[in-house]
This record gives C-alpha cells, structure tokens and sequence, in this order.
C-alpha cells in the first residue's frame, strides 16, 4: 500500500475522533475522542517514517505515546476531582466560567 | 500480496471500532471499541515494520489507558441505571465540521506526490529506536521522565482523600 493509503486511514480516524470530541455529553467520551484524535496523529507519525527511510519519526512517536499516557492520566484525575466537587461529568453542567 | 488485505481489513477495523466508539450509547462499550480501535491500530504499527511500537502500544494505550478509564467510569458514574448511558449533542453541526476537517486533509494528502514504495528494511529498527533515545535524543527523554513524575504526582495530588 502507498503512503497516501495510510495518511487517509489516519484523516479518516482524526475525523471520527473530533466529531466524538465535539459531540459528546460525557467528559469521559470527549476524552475518549481526544484518544483517537492522537492515534490517528501516531499512524501518520510512523507512516512517514517508514516511507522516508528514517527512524525519527518513530523515535517521536515513542515521545507522543508516553505524552498521551501523561495526559490521559491527568485528565482523568481531573473528572475524577470534577465529579467530586460538582457531583456530574457532564460537560454542558460545567458552566462556572460562563459569564 | 497479503499487505493489501491487511491493511484494509485494518482499515475496515479501525474506521468501524472508531465510529462505535463515537456512537455507542454505552460508556463501557466505548472503552470497549476503543481498546478495539487501539489494537487496530497496533496492527497497522506491524503492517509499517514497527514492531517495537506496536508491542508499546499494547501495553501502554489498550493495557494502560483503558484501564484507569475505567477506572474512572466506575469512580464517577453508577454501575447501575441510566447513569452510564452517554449521549450526544449537536450532531449534525459535529458531522459536518469534522467531515469538512477530515475532507480538507484528504484532498490535501490526495494532491501532494507521496512516496508509493517503502525503501527496503536497513538493520534492526527496534535496535536503532534504543541507540537514538539513548545517544542523540537523551535530553527528550530526560525531560520525559520528568513529565511522568510530574504527571504522576499530580494525578496523585489530584485523587488525595479530601480534607
């Protein structure tokens, strides 16, 4: 398969994962599209490498995966505190800074 | 040929696991597609000759982040009832915003001259990943474990019993 074959797989699954991120009540599913947003950033990163002949690409991809990890760890200490001050995760309740 | 089959029973894989993930009324089941998705993904890592990074993303994204979400879920939400039923909104604007996205990043890849062949395989890819991190990107990776240390501490000061 080509390289363009891969790069569309990956804006294919970008797209799902934003319209996830957008569409989604629960903070959980939005972080769940942010989840499939990186992957899909992850496919093109080795794509890219391996097509190009070049093993810095997957040295990158090492660095965004253990990113993604540190970030999905956060974000989910941060609902988990949300729900415990605000008793919901549901993202149109969490309205405090709306003027 | 067997790299085509692969890769569009992956692609068929990835795009449908996606999409539950998105779509699924169930939380649980999203986690579920997900970690789907996420071994999709893993065999496209394998089908690109990547097979450090593939065995990396097993074990860090479908072995580690599915589980503290959920971990979460059952922290946040009852396990019984309604309470776990995620809906959606705006779905209509979500689609066409997104499709526009994923459309203008296609026609742009489908307008540049890409590679088509994959220059052959030069010396042990995993071995190679090792030297770098450890000789030329040692700094990154320096500055990585202080981003785990941070990041755990401050999941940890964040899931602190309440005073």
């Amino acid at each position: 398969m080509s390289l363009q074959a891969y790069l569309i797989l990956a804006a294919i699954v970008f797209g799902i994962g934003l319209f996830g991120v957008i569409t989604r009540r629960n903070t959980i599913g939005i972080l769940l599209g942010i989840e499939l947003m990186l992957n899909a950033v992850n496919i093109n990163l080795v794509a890219f490498a391996r097509f190009g002949g070049s093993e810095i690409g997957m040295i990158f991809t090492v660095f965004a995966i253990c990113i993604t990890v540190a970030e999905a760890a956060m974000g989910l200490a941060i609902v988990i505190l949300l729900f415990r001050t605000r008793r919901t995760v549901m993202a149109d309740h969490l309205d405090l800074l709306k003027g | 040929m067997a790299e085509p089959i692969a890769f569009w029973t992956l692609a068929v894989l990835l795009v449908g696991s996606a999409l539950a993930v998105v779509l699924s009324k169930n939380l649980f089941h999203s986690v579920l597609w997900l970690a789907l998705a996420l071994t999709g993904t893993a065999g496209v890592f394998l089908l690109l000759d990547a097979e450090f990074l593939a065995a990396v993303q097993l074990l860090l994204y479908a072995g580690g982040i599915v589980t503290i979400v959920v971990f979460a879920i059952v922290v946040t939400q009852r396990l019984v009832g309604e309470r776990l039923s995620h809906t959606s909104r705006r779905i209509a604007g979500g689609a066409v915003v997104s499709a526009a996205i994923a459309a203008l990043v296609i026609n742009a890849i489908a307008r540049q001259p890409l590679a088509t062949t994959r220059p052959p395989m030069t010396g042990d890819l995993t071995r190679t990943i090792g030297e770098s991190v450890l000789t030329r990107f040692v700094l990154p990776f320096e500055l990585l474990a202080v981003l785990m240390l941070a990041a755990m501490l401050g999941a940890v000061y964040f899931a602190r019993p309440e005073d």
